[in-house]
């Protein structure tokens, strides 16, 4: 896709091509032009410029513009916008009933069982809940059985409550349905749960895009600092040590220890790691109460916002890490880009 | 028997009366509704000045806009002079003179409801695959019954107390241009109360059941969408 829309104060300008699969992150501050790139997508921005396409079919170029209602996508916009006028069942068939029949890949059962709406089909409304007008939300733009899925920061609207209450749907979307995702988000723990890919955008451009685990542990890129700065390892497989409460995530560099989870009914087991949750050591660590504790190699060091911190990017086996630590043990340790250290991880979270 | 209370001629009245409210009600849904969501959406430097004069009946003398619209359809007018009809003093130019006169109790209604639906709506109804008409019917029109149900009762009620512009462009032919309003008053002019009376209780008796309907069935509709 490529665009280039014009207003008063603002530019965007992207030529970016985006997977035909998978979750893709559109990241970045407030006012960057995520939604407004998402909006030229969905052909709600009639007056762009630019060429689309979209599994190799032309929705827009310097000749044509198909508008909004024909293109293929189904867009689930931050605060929902249901029809008051219509139940849940009629907000959930909107869509599908203007699809053609033969195109109706998604059907209504398997969308209300999914999202948990089977209760509240006969609802109005405003009698349901934040989270629950979310599913409702996405459960319509589903049911156009679209090429593309666009959301744009569909919790940002939202309580905690109700954001833990939803996140599992959107996973379980993502498992169940192979439908490519393009959404939209300024909060980094969402994207880190949910997205493959991403693309960083900064002032209407792009600034960086490629695999989400690349991305977020790039030293030059503004995402390793802050708090939130993680590190998001893959797991190969996941074994359990009955009698003591446990799980094991088996990497490729080592093995993480997590109080005992149920098996995740998907194929990628994906753990979030926060850079101020690793510290280091030079030696193996003396027999202590940390469980996880990782032999890597430092790869890079980076001065952190923080003057008393920097960072430390580490090599698991084939995977990354992120630790953030003082200056004054970096200097006590001596640590350098090549040393082989131990990771200590306090905290994992499995998502 | 009607005629025992009421005289063939105030019957005449009364039914022409009612056939002018209907057509000119009918005819401001079809002009007005593209005007007010034209007014409603549009970001043009004309909106006000267009605005403006749809509100002009509200404030003019109905004399005012009764004289220019004799000038305009009577037998010297551009109209006739450009080989039109004569429209002064026929039903179609007293529809003519109705539909300016009421058209702001029904742009005005409208405009409101179509304001007062979001943009972000109706561009879900696009993304849900449903053309600019598919969303008129099926998120507008639902969105905005309050709207039109006033607009229908105002643009009809107003329309039936209308008298000014109807005295200047209609005259005052029985069973063509007689208005029930024109008839109370050639009734008191001749002091003849009685038939005054009667046909100012059925126009207070109708324009306060309409308004009483429209009220309640809005109230109702309040209660269904917040």
């Amino acid at each position: 896709m490529r665009f280039d829309l014009r207003r008063a104060e603002f530019r965007l300008t992207v030529d970016v091509v985006v997977p035909g699969q998978g979750v893709t992150a559109l990241f970045g501050r407030s006012g960057c032009g995520k939604t407004t790139l998402l909006r030229c997508v969905a052909g709600l921005e009639p007056s762009v410029q630019g060429r689309l396409r979209v599994h190799g079919e032309s929705w827009q170029d310097q000749a044509h513009f198909v508008p909004a209602h024909q293109r293929p996508v189904g867009y689930v916009f931050q605060e929902g916008q249901l029809f008051p006028h219509l139940s849940v069942l009629g907000n959930l068939l909107y869509g599908y009933r203007r699809i053609r029949p033969e195109r109706r890949i998604v059907q209504p059962d398997d969308v209300t069982r999914l999202l948990g709406l089977e209760g509240l089909l006969e609802r109005r409304i405003h009698q349901i809940s934040g989270g629950q007008r979310q599913r409702v939300a996405m459960g319509r733009a589903l049911l156009t059985s679209p090429q593309v899925l666009l959301m744009d920061e569909p919790l940002a609207a939202l309580d905690q409550i109700s954001k833990a209450e939803i996140l599992p749907y959107l996973e379980r979307l993502h498992e169940e349905l192979s439908i490519p995702v393009l959404y939209v988000s300024h909060a980094i723990d969402e994207v880190s749960r949910l997205a493959d890919h991403m693309l960083l955008m900064e002032e209407g451009k792009i600034r960086a895009q490629g695999p989400l685990r690349d991305l977020i542990t790039r030293a030059d890129l503004p995402l390793v600092h802050g708090e939130q700065a993680s590190a998001v390892l893959i797991g190969d497989s996941l074994s359990h040590l009955e009698d003591e409460h446990l799980s094991c995530i088996h990497l490729s560099g080592g093995t993480l220890y997590v109080p005992r989870v149920s098996d995740p009914n998907r194929g990628q087991l994906r753990v979030r790691v926060l850079a101020r949750d690793v510290s280091v050591a030079r030696q193996a660590p003396l027999p202590s109460s940390i469980l996880n504790c990782l032999e890597c190699e430092i790869v890079e060091i980076v001065d952190d916002p923080h003057p008393g911190h920097c960072l430390l990017k580490l090599k698991l086996g084939e995977q990354h890490l992120l630790s953030r630590i003082t200056r004054r043990s970096r200097q006590q340790l001596a640590l350098e880009a090549g040393d082989t250290v131990w990771a200590s991880v306090k905290g994992v979270a499995l998502t | 028997m009607p005629s025992e209370w009421i005289s063939p001629h105030d019957l005449a009245a009364l039914w022409l009366t009612l056939k002018l409210a209907a057509v000119t009600t009918v005819v401001l849904l079809i002009l007005g509704t593209p005007l007010a969501l034209w007014l409603a959406r549009t970001k043009s430097r004309f909106k006000l000045a267009i605005e403006s004069v749809v509100a002009l009946p509200l404030v003019l003398p109905p004399t005012v806009l009764g004289f220019y619209l004799l000038m305009l359809l009577g037998s010297q007018g551009p109209i006739q002079a450009l080989g039109g009809p004569a429209l002064a003093f026929t039903f179609t130019g007293l529809v003519i003179g109705s539909v300016f006169y009421s058209l702001p109790f029904v742009v005005q209604p409208l405009q409101n409801a179509f304001a007062g639906i979001e943009r972000g709506t109706l561009e879900a109804a696009a993304c849900l695959r449903a053309g600019p008409w598919d969303r008129f019917c099926s998120v507008m029109l639902p969105l905005s019954q309050r709207g039109f149900l006033t607009a229908i009762t105002l643009g009809f009620a107003h329309t039936l107390g209308e008298f000014g512009v109807v005295l200047m462009i209609g005259g005052n032919i029985p069973g063509e241009t007689q208005v029930v309003s024109i008839a109370i008053y050639d009734h008191v002019e001749a002091v003849d109360y009685a038939s005054a009376h009667v046909l100012s209780g059925l126009l207070l008796a109708l324009s306060f059941l309409m308004l009483f309907a429209l009220y309640t069935i809005n109230g109702r509709i309040k209660m269904v969408l917040p």
